[in-house]
């Protein structure tokens, strides 16, 4: 099924839970947080929540930063 | 200066030096100068992660979460509606319930947009942050944002990366003399004296970034900030002389010929 994965489209199997994908993308799951279309999701929720199709996915983790944008 | 720790909501702090981890050549360096400078608090971006890129790296990796104080910030956000979202996901992530909130007004001076401040600092409250929140030099919006229930304040001492130094001595004075809760002198800071004035004005901590990852040396810079501020909090401490126009001769004119 297609997804949305941080902006870019990205083909997924059928039943797939978010720790699924995180592994798929060889993300530690400690370490980030996902929201699924606008909601953010509890980390110990990722193994129940199944994405469905169409579903808009933002994995965001910790960058250097300071007192700025850093782009 | 161990007995000598900042506390901030019922959370103590050994260093007085906050800084944060971005504009560094790579890890290894922003790791070398953290460690060099002595800071226990860590100020971090929220971002997307990088997906197509599998070998990249997470800087929690080389800053330990259990040795690091990792404080997340909302830079980059311009309205409180993303100051709020960077907010969560950053809790969601799993560090910690603080925040280093920013919403900025504009970019090219990189001010913060006080009045979304406080309203973005309001929402996250309620919702158990503990919020920081990086404010203007404005004696006025500090008490608010306290009034509200930020547990400190982190006052600009002039626009990020501009390494002017403070600005405003005389406000950041009255900060100094009228919040009840600690003060971090965030963002201006441009060398090592900067910081030891500001921390001589009675200042609790300084956060600073450029200054150190933008120095020609940034370990080197790293090690003077951290004696910069180490210094200043003792001047403060022991408490330094008036000034006077005229001099006061220090060698007793009793014996002389």
């Amino acid at each position: 099924m297609h997804i949305q994965v941080n902006g870019e489209p990205r083909q997924v199997r059928e039943e797939i839970n978010v720790t699924g994908l995180l592994q798929d993308l060889q993300l530690n799951v400690e370490r980030v947080a996902v929201e699924i279309n606008l909601e953010i999701l509890d980390q110990r929720d990722f193994d129940a929540r199944m994405l469905q199709e169409g579903d808009r996915i933002e994995i965001m983790s910790f960058i250097g930063g300071g007192t700025s944008p850093y782009l | 200066m161990h007995d000598d720790r900042l506390t901030i909501a019922g959370r103590e702090f050994r260093s007085r030096l906050w800084v944060g981890t971005g504009k560094y050549k790579d890890f290894v360096e922003t790791k070398k100068a953290i460690e060099t400078s002595g800071a226990d608090v860590v100020t971090v971006a929220v971002r997307r992660v990088n997906i197509t890129d599998r070998n990249s790296e997470n800087l929690l990796d080389y800053l330990d979460p259990k040795q690091y104080t990792i404080l997340p910030n909302t830079a980059g956000c311009y309205t409180v509606e993303d100051a709020v979202r960077y907010a969560r996901l950053a809790r969601a992530a799993g560090v910690s319930d603080l925040v280093k909130l920013e919403v900025i007004g504009d970019e090219r001076t990189l001010f913060p947009d006080t009045a979304g401040l406080i309203e973005a600092a309001k929402i996250l409250i309620k919702e158990g942050f503990v919020v920081l929140p990086y404010t203007n030099d404005d004696p006025i919006v500090a008490q608010k944002l306290v009034d509200i229930g930020c547990p400190a304040v982190m006052p600009l001492a002039a626009p990020i990366g501009s390494g002017l130094g403070i600005r405003n001595p005389y406000n950041l004075k009255i900060i100094l003399e009228t919040v009840k809760v600690p003060v971090i002198v965030d963002a201006g800071v441009g060398t090592a004296s900067d910081a030891a004035l500001a921390m001589e004005y009675g200042a609790d901590a300084v956060l600073m970034n450029t200054a150190i990852a933008g120095a020609q040396e940034p370990i080197a810079m790293a090690e003077a900030m951290k004696y910069a501020v180490e210094a200043g909090r003792l001047a403060y401490k022991a408490g330094r002389i008036p000034r006077k126009l005229y001099a006061t001769a220090s060698s007793p004119i009793e014996g002389m010929l």
